[in-house]
C-alpha cells in the first residue's frame, strides 16, 4: 500500500515535469544532453565557437516556442546523431541501452546462483545416511560393530 | 558443474564481442589524413547557395579547390576575398571552388556568406563526415584536387594565401 503511494506520488509529480520540460525546454537542460561538434565534450562544459554559435541557435528557438524534441530533432538533421550527448533509445543505439541492464540482471543472476549453491553446500547434512557430524564420511556397519566391540573390550 | 562451464562461456563470449567492437571500431576509423596523389575521397552533399546536391564525382576532368570552413572561425573570414578572386580568375579555365561548410548551422552559414559576398559553390557538412574522410585537424584548410581526380599539391592547414592558392590551382590544372 506505501509503494502504492509512493509510486502514485511520483507519478503526479513527474509527469507535469516531464511535460513542461518538453514543452517549454530551457538552454541549461539542452545543454546537458548535447556534444559540442568539434571538442567532443558536451555542450555545458566548452566555450567553444561552434558551441556558443549551437547555445544562440538554441535559445533562439526557445523562444520561436519549440519543444525540447523539435529542437533536437533540428540540431541532430544540423550536426548528425552524434550531437546527442546520449545514444537514441532505438537502432543501433538501442544496445547502449539495454547491454548494461541485460550485464547487471545477468550478473545479479549467476552470483545469486553461485551463492545459493555456496549456502547449500556449507547447510549440516540431515540426521542417518549423511556424512557424519564431524564431517567425516560415516564407517561402514561391519567396521563399526568391530570398533564397538573393541572399545567394549576395554570398558 | 554444467552451469560454471555456461558461465564460462558466457563470460568469454562477452570478453570476445567487446574486443571485436574494439577491433571493428579502430578499422573504420575515418580519420586519416587524405594523401597526395591518392583519389580524392568522394562526397556528395547539401549545396548551401541554392537547392540541391553537389557531388564531387560530377565534377570529373576538372580542376578543384576545396575550401573547408565554418561560420564560427574567424581566418575562414579572412580568407574569403582570395578565394573570391581565384574563382573570379580561373573558374572560364575549368577550376572550380568548393567552399565547404562544416560543423556548423546552415542558417549561420547562409548568413556569413551573404555577408562576406561568397559566390562560389557552397556546400554543407553539418555532421563532418566529408571531414573524416579528408582527416581534417582544424579550420580553414584547402586542398587541391587535379583533373584526374587525385588529391595534388599541398594541402594547406589554415588560412591560404594569394601565392599559395594560385600554387596549388596551376598544379590541379596541370595532373
Amino acid at each position: 500500500m506505501r509503494a502504492f503511494a509512493v509510486l502514485l506520488a511520483a507519478l503526479v509529480v513527474g509527469v507535469p515535469f516531464a511535460v513542461a520540460s518538453e514543452q517549454h525546454p530551457t538552454l541549461h537542460e539542452l545543454e546537458g544532453q548535447l556534444m559540442c561538434p568539434t571538442c567532443q565534450t558536451p555542450l555545458d562544459m566548452s566555450e567553444s565557437p561552434a558551441a556558443n554559435r549551437i547555445r544562440a541557435f538554441i535559445v533562439k528557438r526557445i523562444e520561436a516556442g519549440d519543444t525540447r524534441t523539435e529542437i533536437m530533432d533540428k540540431l541532430v538533421a544540423q550536426f548528425g546523431p552524434g550531437i546527442r550527448a546520449a545514444p537514441p533509445a532505438s537502432g543501433f543505439g538501442l544496445l547502449a541501452w539495454v547491454l548494461p541492464l541485460v550485464l547487471l540482471v545477468g550478473g545479479g543472476a549467476v552470483i545469486g546462483v553461485y551463492a545459493w549453491r555456496w549456502s547449500r553446500s556449507r547447510e549440516p547434512a540431515p540426521a542417518g545416511g549423511g556424512p557424519a557430524q564431524n564431517g567425516r564420511a560415516p564407517l561402514d556397519p561391519d567396521v563399526e560393530r568391530r570398533l564397538e566391540d573393541e572399545l567394549a573390550r576395554f570398558e | 558443474m554444467r552451469l560454471k562451464i555456461g558461465a564460462q562461456v558466457v563470460a568469454l563470449g562477452v570478453v570476445v564481442g567487446l574486443l571485436g567492437l574494439l577491433v571493428w571500431k579502430i578499422t573504420n576509423q575515418d580519420q586519416k589524413q587524405a594523401r597526395k596523389n591518392a583519389p580524392a575521397p568522394k562526397f556528395t552533399l547539401p549545396r548551401l547557395d541554392q537547392p540541391g546536391d553537389l557531388s564531387l564525382a560530377a565534377l570529373k576532368g576538372k580542376a578543384i579547390v576545396l575550401n573547408f570552413w565554418a561560420s564560427w572561425c574567424a581566418p575562414c573570414r579572412d580568407e574569403v576575398p582570395v578565394l573570391e578572386r581565384a574563382w573570379d580568375r580561373y573558374r572560364k579555365r575549368g577550376v572550380v571552388v568548393i567552399g565547404v561548410d562544416q560543423q556548423d548551422l546552415s542558417s549561420d552559414a547562409r548568413a556569413f556568406a551573404r555577408k562576406y559576398g561568397m559566390t562560389y559553390p557552397l556546400v554543407h557538412d553539418g555532421p563532418g563526415e566529408v571531414v573524416a574522410k579528408y582527416g581534417l585537424t582544424g579550420v580553414p584548410e584547402t586542398f587541391f584536387v587535379g583533373r584526374s581526380g587525385k588529391l595534388v599539391g599541398e594541402h594547406i592547414s589554415g588560412r591560404v594565401s594569394h601565392r599559395e592558392l594560385i600554387q596549388g590551382i596551376e598544379t590541379a590544372m596541370q595532373s
